[in-house]
């Protein structure tokens, strides 16, 4: 059985429309304008337990509504989620001891406090008994490097402590199901790579089921096999992370040892200039055209050395999330589960 | 979840476990916020102040208490009030309209428990400046002096827990409205204003008219500040009734409270949460 199954899953919200300044106040108070919002549409995909995906999609597009909807936090308006074998909205005990909702923005520890307080505050709400909580405590904070932090107020910890203590909090009661949206936000390299580390080794120890959300691409790369990819609203991809890149990046980054200098403009008559710096540049070419353009590199420019590879993955997602029409370009191609 | 569970047959023993893990957590966050709470204490000085104006009015012989019994009575409201403030709407519209409500939506616990675990540690917070307010009080009025009787203590603060429970849930439901607005505790400053005149807080509700009395006798004002001040003077007081009034409005607010809890999820849901 799939740890997560979502089935044409929707929300639509009603907001208000109001015009700025004096008279569109007045007139707010005579006439409420609403528009709805479909935040999420017909969103379809399952997850098996021990997978980790990976949830990408630009500001607004859904994630977090998404997210949202799998914890039971909102009812969506359509469509059902079954999470961990329950309907999330009805938040039944045994569905919140299943799962657990990490936002990176948002926290659970009592600020003022050492974490310490809140973890045994949280033990005794999933009632899990002292000697028990404490050996579990003592191995995610060994696992997250925080056994030092657990005794100083919250307050007093740094970002990336505080996230770790956080994510400590929220796995005490041992979930099957870890929904994380933006868990490294913030972050600085080490602390993040640190996030990543202990988040592979809790769900091999465990086998706990993953769904990710991030703005990092790092995260997804170093972390998921398999991602969604959210416009939107709509669900426009769902497979690997390298057939993402091979279908929505139909261009390669082709790196240049120059042998002399030359000016910008004369390299862009071979493709986007992506940097130039002394006699280094870099190029990129769309894959159509990139033997005949690397053909005309080699014999007009002469260069000293020539590299091509795929774009960073960053980059790839990054103009993905420029493309205004993306979900139509890709509607025919891709579908909840089929797009690889 | 895995792993080994406290005792799952005993619901007393578990629930016992959670309330003094929530209690130790609340009382330790609000030692932190002491400074913060001896403020609130002095700020609700208000009864010291009347204390002085009625003590002199009384001289005149033209009220039903004499001015040392003004004092008394003052003094008691002074420290009845400590125990009955309640402040749930303020925390609950604020964890709301931040949406940190959802990290409590997420455990398998009523967020009302959290609410009533900060009561109740807050209130010991405050005992030591309580007591160190009434011996100074006692140092400037001497005469005011005076040993309430054990049975009355008893009885009072019976009459107290059961007048907090029916407030608090009264609170509790109003707080209901934060998922509606996002200045849900205005409402509460309404309630002041009534709570002011009918609860024997500005005076004792006996120089109050007769029908004007009898009126409040079916609010549950009277039995919040006037009646379990009553019993400490070892007056007495209407205990029956005080029990059925405040259950009655008690049970209301727990109704009311649980049908605007389904609904007011649902709104939350459809804020985003």
């Amino acid at each position: 059985m799939a740890a997560i199954s979502v089935r044409e899953l929707s929300k639509s919200y009603r907001i208000a429309v109001k015009r700025p300044g004096l008279r569109g106040a007045l007139g707010y108070l005579l006439r409420r304008e609403q528009r709805e919002i479909a935040a999420v549409q017909s969103v379809s995909f399952e997850v098996a337990p021990g997978e980790i995906v990976g949830f990408l999609g630009a500001n607004g597009a859904g994630k977090t509504t998404t997210l949202k909807m799998l914890t039971g936090l909102i009812r969506p308006s359509a469509g059902q989620a079954i999470v961990a074998g329950q309907v999330p909205f009805e938040r039944k005990r045994a569905f919140l001891e299943s799962i657990t909702l990490v936002m990176g923005q948002k926290q659970q520890l009592i600020w003022d406090l050492p974490a310490l307080d809140s973890l045994k505050v949280n033990a005794a709400v999933y009632e899990i008994a002292p000697r028990e909580a404490e050996r579990r405590i003592g191995e995610l904070a060994e696992m997250l490097d925080v056994s030092d932090q657990l005794t100083q107020p919250v307050r007093k910890l740094s970002l990336g402590e505080r996230m770790k203590c956080e994510l400590l909090a929220a796995l005490l009661h041992r979930p099957r199901i870890l929904l994380l949206d933006e868990p490294t936000l913030g972050l600085d390299v080490n602390a993040q790579d640190a996030m990543r580390r202990f988040l592979r080794e809790y769900n091999q120890r465990h086998g706990a089921t993953v769904l990710l959300t991030s703005h990092y691409m790092a995260d997804i790369t170093a972390l998921c096999a398999r991602v969604l990819l959210i416009h939107e609203g709509k669900l426009v991809y769902d497979g690997s992370l390298a057939g993402l890149v091979e279908r929505f990046a139909p261009y390669r980054q082709v790196r240049l040892e120059l042998a002399r200098a030359v000016e910008a403009s004369e390299l862009r008559r071979f493709g986007e200039l992506e940097t130039l710096d002394g006699l280094s540049a870099v190029l990129i070419v769309e894959r159509a055209r990139l033997t005949e353009t690397v053909a005309r590199v080699l014999s007009e420019l002469k260069p000293r050395d020539l590299g091509v590879s795929d774009p960073p993955v960053e980059r790839v997602v990054g103009k993905l999330f420029l493309e205004r029409d993306l979900a139509a370009k890709l509607a025919p191609q891709s579908g909840p589960g089929g797009s690889q | 979840m895995n792993g080994e569970r406290v005792a799952r047959p005993n619901p007393l023993r578990r629930a016992y476990v959670k309330a003094r893990a929530l209690c130790a957590a609340s009382l330790a966050n609000m030692l932190e916020y002491r400074a913060e709470i001896y403020l609130w204490v002095l700020a609700s000085v208000l009864p010291l102040i009347l204390l002085g104006v009625w003590a002199r009015a009384a001289e005149s012989g033209a009220y039903p208490r004499s001015s040392v019994e003004f004092i008394r009575y003052f003094l008691c409201v002074f420290v009845v009030r400590q125990f009955s403030f309640i402040w749930v709407i303020w925390e609950f519209e604020e964890l709301v309209v931040s949406g940190n409500l959802s990290h409590q939506l997420l455990q398998p616990l009523n967020p009302v428990w959290r609410f009533l675990a900060s009561h109740a540690s807050e209130r010991l917070v405050r005992l030591p400046l309580v007591a160190a307010v009434l011996g100074l009080c006692f140092w400037f009025y001497p005469r005011a002096l005076w040993l309430p009787r054990a049975s009355d203590v008893l009885a009072a603060t019976a009459l107290l827990l059961l007048a907090f429970g029916a407030r608090f849930l009264l609170q509790y439901m109003m707080s209901m409205l934060a998922f509606w607005s996002e200045r849900a505790a205005a409402i509460e400053e309404l309630w002041f204003v009534v709570h002011l005149f009918l609860s024997g807080l500005i005076a004792p509700l006996d120089v109050y008219p007769e029908s004007v009395r009898r009126l409040t006798e079916l609010t549950p004002f009277p039995y919040l500040i006037y009646h379990p001040v009553n019993l400490l003077l070892g007056r007495g007081a209407p205990f029956e009734r005080a029990a059925l009034v405040l259950a009655g409005w008690g049970g209301l607010a727990f109704v009311l409270q649980r049908w605007l809890w389904k609904r007011g999820l649902e709104r939350y849901s459809s804020m985003g949460s």
